[in-house]
């Protein structure tokens, strides 16, 4: 192994601004991953057929995988001795940097479907381009999530399909679930303080540069499924920089329900 | 001179299992002997599907990270033993929406175990560790049961079982060398699912009328009561290894028997909960019930779309 490029040994050669913001950056990714797969988990046991079921155990099972290689990395970087529980379990909502849109419930089947179609694009786009960042901490983990990623995203744009051109009923959800959910897509690519000056170092993408492969993926799938992409849509956004909406408090309450009430245990 | 022409179906349909050769699909049975099958099979699949909530109720509280993935993958596991219980049981001519249907109407049955509430975080450490363990007995012989589709999903499912019980162990073990409160939550949590696990190698075989048949046609190996003693007899030592206390006041060791004596499971409450009266039968069935009419939209759509879809490829070709 060539220990140039190994995460650790880069570390050491990355001033503590750059510590800070790659920090920042990778837990935004790992809130990300850890509140999709949280919520694509809820499903577990009341999937519409068992297939589904299974199918998105396993998206959950790669989000939550993913999760804990970011959190740990994330660790890693902050150098402060926390570990990846830590970073999960003890932070309150407004420390989370997740978009709004994976922290919203799931909903009917078309509301997850949505939601997790207008994620795996933003997430297959810029999986792929992160594999070439010259951090190898988070290039390593782009490179195995990526593999991940495309059959997320093949299974949401499938189901999009099947909805959107389906029965007059799954028509009616799958436009709803998109008046929903669209105004959330926005905050995807409008990037933080944190991520205009990686973009800028040149550690990740400019998310500008992404938006016009996920939207010609985008118009491909509607035009196939017949929905309408929106126009002019107020987008909304916080979640990244710890606005959240009035869910995520709920959420947190569950996930973290043990760590509060047995504070400093192992399990 | 005697030919296989001379021989009836059911002789040889006898002689293939006294030698030992596993009834295939395409095979003649006897009736009965199909209709054992299918509602063995079925309750099996059924005891997967409906055993997929008192766990995946804690995959949303998991205590660590950790712990969430390797119990979602293992309700997931408990999917696709499902998927492939039924696809055996189909291979006998009932499809799967019937079967299902069968459970939603109360005729068919699954588990009982699974009609207890998950009331702690120690309880997925019980269920993986006792109900697992029981489950493994009762399942490990199946992999010699002389249908040939239900033996071979049989070798994946007790494969996969056996890694669950090692989970739920460690679970177990995990809090019996934690902190008092995670102890008390893991005596308190065996205490609850000792006697429904005894319950779930069913009733004494006095009073189990499919035990013979199944028997002699070797669907079965070993009795219900045969099994709940070696299960007794395994699981007393683990416990004691944790420092757990069985809670059953006439447990002692029989040296002449080599295995344990047991107090009489409480049959009262056992045949309470088969008969629907359990903590949990209503909420369980109810929840499955839900699922299937809320997915219904989506299977309606799944199929419409596959239904037009082959329609414009048909069009294409003509």
């Amino acid at each position: 192994m060539d220990l140039q490029h190994t995460p650790t040994a880069a570390l050491q050669n990355y001033s503590p601004e750059l510590r800070v913001l790659l920090f920042d950056y990778t837990l935004q990714l790992a809130d990300t991953s850890l509140i999709l797969g949280h919520r694509l988990s809820e499903w577990c046991g009341h999937g519409p057929i068992l297939e589904q079921d299974l199918a998105m155990a396993n998206i959950a099972l790669d989000l939550i995988g993913e999760t804990r290689s970011l959190y740990q990395y994330a660790a890693e970087l902050e150098g402060k001795g926390r570990t990846e529980d830590d970073l999960a379990y003890l932070r309150e909502a407004v420390e989370y940097k997740n978009p709004l849109l994976v922290e919203q419930p799931n909903g009917d089947f078309a509301d997850t479907v949505m939601r997790q179609f207008i994620f795996d694009g933003f997430h297959f786009f810029l999986l792929k381009d992160l594999q070439n960042s010259p951090d190898p901490g988070l290039a390593g983990i782009a490179a195995k999530s990526f593999k991940e990623a495309s059959y997320h995203l093949k299974w949401s744009s499938e189901w999009i399909i099947r909805l959107g051109d389906g029965t007059e009923e799954s028509k009616r959800r799958i436009e709803k679930a998109l008046s929903n959910l669209w105004r959330y897509s926005g905050e995807l690519f409008a990037m933080t303080q944190t991520e205009k000056q990686l973009a800028q170092a040149s550690f990740i993408p400019e998310y500008s540069a992404l938006q016009p492969q996920w939207e010609a993926h985008v118009a491909k799938v509607f035009a196939e499924a017949t929905l309408e992409v929106p126009q002019n849509v107020f987008m909304q956004k916080g979640g990244k920089t710890g606005l959240h909406t009035e869910h995520l408090g709920y959420l947190l309450t569950e996930l973290q329900y043990l760590q509060r009430a047995y504070p400093g245990l192992e399990w | 001179m005697e030919t296989i022409i001379d021989k009836s179906l059911e002789e040889l349909f006898e002689e293939k299992i006294a030698n030992e050769i596993r009834i295939e699909p395409k095979d003649w049975m006897p009736e009965q002997y199909r209709k054992t099958l299918v509602r063995q099979i079925s309750q099996h699949a059924h005891s997967e599907i409906v055993g997929m909530l008192p766990e995946g109720n804690w995959i949303t509280r998991a205590p660590s990270l950790k712990r969430k993935a390797i119990l979602l993958s293992k309700v997931q596991d408990e999917a696709g033993h499902g998927l492939y219980l039924y696809s055996a049981a189909e291979t006998l001519g009932t499809s799967r929406d019937q079967m299902i249907a069968d459970l939603h109407s109360g005729k068919a049955k699954y588990s009982s175990i699974f009609n207890y509430p998950t009331l702690s975080w120690a309880d997925i450490g019980a269920i993986g560790w006792l109900v697992d363990g029981a489950a493994i007995m009762n399942q490990v012989p199946l992999i010699r049961t002389s249908y040939g589709p239900y033996a071979r999903a049989m070798v994946r499912v007790c494969k996969e079982e056996s890694f669950h019980q090692r989970q739920g162990f460690e679970i177990m073990m995990t809090l019996c060398n934690g902190a008092p409160a995670q102890k008390k939550m893991a005596q308190e949590a065996f205490n609850r699912w000792w006697w429904p696990t005894l319950m779930m190698f069913g009733p004494k075989d006095s009073e189990s009328p499919n035990t013979e048949q199944s028997m002699r046609w070797k669907i079965k190996r070993f009795t219900n009561d045969e099994l709940r003693q070696r299960f007794v007899d395994m699981m007393v030592p683990q416990a004691e290894f944790l420092g757990l206390t069985v809670p059953d006041k006439d447990l002692t060791w029989n040296e002449a028997k080599n295995g344990y004596d047991f107090g009489d499971v409480d049959w009262e409450e056992f045949w309470n909960v088969v008969k629907g009266n359990g903590p949990c039968n209503k909420d369980r069935l109810s929840t499955r019930v839900k699922a299937h009419e809320e997915g219904a939209w989506v299977r309606e759509a799944a199929l419409a779309h596959a239904q037009k879809r082959a329609q414009r490829e048909a069009e294409k070709q003509a």
